[in-house]
């Protein structure tokens, strides 16, 4: 068990995937459209089901920001706005899995992205959420 | 040394261009990461059409450069940026 100390992170990865010691956690950041027919309540309501899914993966929700309507700049499904959602989350890579088979089931999502957060993007990430706070 | 004056005299001073040095604004800014949530800066590497220009014209590294592109290419997929598109600037 000590040697695991020794390791590079990644080696360190591999070994407990391997063994499944414990769940390596990431920083992930997703961005997703839905419809604009949807009325107010139907977007908090649709957001707050995808963070449910992320809640029942044991995922840490770190941040959501809600955009609202914005208009695209082509349009997608023949329509040119949307509501525009941003999650960022801490979690294990299995769970996005899960958030993304939601997303493709799911009629009133238009688009989505999820990216994972290096250390560089994480520290952007952090001074952002500061910079919106002191804004607001 | 004293050397003679050349022979041929312009009426106006010819102009040559000074070829401005090209640096990586990434790299003398300091800054560590793109964001494609963030088109209006995006913006900046693209031309009039929403094409990615060239490393030899924005004068970024080659590591950043990787990065602009891939940042580019998230904010098309989320339609903050177009695929093709007229007069942007």
């Amino acid at each position: 068990m000590f040697y695991l100390f020794a390791l590079k992170s990644k080696e360190k990865a591999y070994i407990c995937a391997q063994f499944q010691l414990f769940k390596i956690m990431n920083r992930y950041e997703t961005v997703f459209i839905l419809t604009p027919v949807l009325s107010e309540a139907q977007t908090k309501e649709a957001g707050s089901k995808f963070e449910k899914i992320l809640k029942d993966g044991k995922a840490k929700i770190i941040n959501s920001e809600f955009w609202g309507m914005r208009k695209l700049a082509y349009p997608i499904q023949k329509k040119s706005t949307g509501f525009y959602q941003l999650v960022e989350f801490e979690a294990s890579g299995d769970v996005i899995e899960k958030l993304e088979l939601a997303f493709r089931r799911d009629e009133r999502i238009l688009r989505f992205l999820t990216v994972k957060l290096d250390k560089h993007a994480v520290a952007y990430a952090e001074k952002r959420v500061r910079l919106l706070a002191d804004k607001a | 040394m004293a050397e003679k004056q050349s022979e041929i005299r312009y009426l106006t001073p010819i102009n040559i261009e000074i070829k401005k040095d090209k640096y990586c604004r990434f790299q003398k800014s300091g800054i560590k990461y793109l964001d494609f949530k963030d088109p209006n800066f995006l913006l900046k590497f693209v031309n009039e059409q929403g094409k990615i220009l060239p490393r030899r014209i924005t004068g970024t590294s080659l590591k950043y450069q990787r990065k602009v592109t891939q940042a580019v290419k998230r904010a098309r997929h989320l339609a903050l940026m177009p695929y093709v598109g007229d007069m942007l600037k």
